[in-house]
């Protein structure tokens, strides 16, 4: 079976924004969520700069018993995954008639984790950690949530793979739907944004130091960056065939026409050329069209010095005198991890409905490897049909997606 | 602490807790019913008391509670005042 997949909704919840509307608003105008977080100053971190988020408060929504379980990064997924619902026009009682399945990117839960440990200690006495500290402190701790919540009935699965888990969920959506295995999934990546989540991420020198200037400080590609910014928040897509998209009156928003994933076998953090470079090739191949008709290319750079250009090298190499808009949406929200690859993928999608391409914020000046790729720093107006983007993570593991306006 | 006072106080916790209307906890109300407890939420029932009041009440005991005055009783007993 060769089925099409379809994007039929999309939330996002970041600091970017809380709402679609509000998201594709900062991207248009370039506007950065970084700010310089005091509280890890005096926790001892080398930097304190991170995306600002509210951790959503769902008293109202959901009740104790459902919100108890239910650590930061999956409130911010059910708010995502309530405003795709919501835009893909299914409601509770399709959810409980039909099986719909769920595949969301997650590799932590160190908030939920720390904290329960800490009362063990302290206490000595388990009962203390409350009920909810079992099914916040597992990585599956979104998808156990959602799949509870939204009483959803097909596949139940957390993907794990580093920054690219949410992009792999994506791709690996697809290919269950494009194989007749399901209909329809939310598919989708969270990631916590608490001191405990990135405090060994810190400990390792991978963090920009320039705290003198938060919005300045992710600077994807340019010569002069220093490290990444840690972000987060909870992104969805909800992808399905195009025949129940059209047998059930769905919005189709664009269809996913490829999906590619390689492994370095390489090194635990330095990330090589060929690995990413196999990524990119197979999702072309798979989608079975002429690299030219890319328009638009949203990269992985997270503003580290080895990563960016790495991930430069291996665009050219793909690319060659093809020159897209190559553009990473990092240096507004810093590197979303778990979340950025279903993330970046609403971004780019909101950019191709609204006929812009999002600057590159802070990027000045070029690199001899980035100086080869075309990368804007001021916003593009600029029609697109077609774009690619990429996740890659530690361990080497990458995922490359290429999603296309819908043509019937 | 007088035994109406510590009632009162109590009830305020519980009802805080589990978002329920303080009105609801009747002295021979069902302490289960009342705060919507299933196998999971007693352990926070436990929890919070033990937390407040520094009393452990093991599942055995927590398991012959059945009415909030009971609970009352046990937890009164054991507090100090």
């Amino acid at each position: 079976m060769n089925r099409r997949v379809v994007i039929t909704g999309m939330g996002i919840y970041s600091c970017l924004g809380k709402t679609l509307d509000e998201v594709k608003e900062s991207l248009y105008n370039g506007k950065s969520g970084i700010i310089f977080d005091p509280v890890r100053k005096e926790m001892g971190f080398r930097s304190a700069l991170t995306a600002k988020l509210e951790i959503p408060d769902l008293k109202g929504q959901l009740s104790r018993s459902q919100r108890v379980y239910m650590p930061e990064e999956a409130k911010y997924a059910y708010v995502a995954t309530c405003e795709a619902l919501k835009n893909a026009n299914i409601d509770m009682d399709y959810l409980e008639k039909n099986e719909v399945g769920l595949l969301y990117g997650n590799d932590s839960t160190a908030d939920a984790v720390v904290k329960s440990v800490d009362t063990m200690r302290e206490k000595k006495d388990t009962t203390l950690v409350g009920s909810g500290a079992i099914f916040q402190s597992m990585n599956s701790t979104v998808t156990m949530n959602l799949g509870c919540i939204f009483k959803l009935r097909g596949i139940n699965l957390t993907v794990s793979g580093a920054c690219a888990s949410s992009s792999h969920a994506i791709g690996l959506g697809s290919l269950l739907i494009k194989w007749g295995l399901q209909d329809c999934i939310v598919c989708g990546g969270a990631q916590e944004v608490n001191p405990y989540s990135i405090g060994s991420f810190d400990g390792i020198s991978a963090f920009s130091i320039r705290e003198s200037d938060p919005t300045k400080a992710s600077r994807p590609f340019d010569r002069d960056r220093d490290g990444l910014v840690p972000g987060g928040g909870a992104a969805t897509v909800i992808i399905e065939s195009y025949e129940h998209a059209v047998k059930r009156g769905a919005p189709i928003l664009a269809e996913v026409i490829g999906y590619g994933f390689s492994s370095n076998g390489d090194h635990m953090s330095q990330p090589n050329v060929d690995g990413p470079s196999r990524s990119l090739q197979m999702a072309i191949r798979e989608a079975g069209i002429d690299i030219r008709t890319i328009g638009y290319l949203n990269a992985h750079a997270t503003s580290t010095p080895v990563g960016d250009r790495q991930e430069a090298k291996a665009i050219f190499n793909v690319f060659g005198d093809h020159k897209p808009e190559v553009t990473s949406t990092k240096a507004m929200t810093g590197h979303e991890m778990w979340m950025a690859g279903a993330s970046e993928v609403v971004y780019s999608m909101l950019m191709m409905q609204n006929d812009f391409i999002a600057p590159n914020i802070n990027f000045e000046n070029p690199d001899e490897d980035s100086a080869k790729l075309n990368i804007p720093n001021k916003r593009v107006e600029k029609s697109f049909d077609t774009f690619l983007s990429n996740s890659f993570g530690f361990g080497g593991t990458n995922s490359t997606l290429i999603v296309k306006k819908f043509v019937k | 602490m007088e035994k109406q006072q510590f009632i009162d106080e109590l009830n305020e916790l519980l009802a805080e807790e589990f978002e329920v209307e303080v009105s609801t906890i009747q002295p021979e109300g069902s302490v289960k019913m009342t705060l919507a407890l299933d196998s999971l939420s007693l352990i926070d029932l436990v929890a919070v008391i033990e937390n407040t009041y520094k009393v452990k009440i093991s599942g055995q005991e927590m398991m012959q509670i059945k009415k909030f005055s009971e609970l009352y009783d046990f937890l009164y007993e054991r507090i100090e005042k």
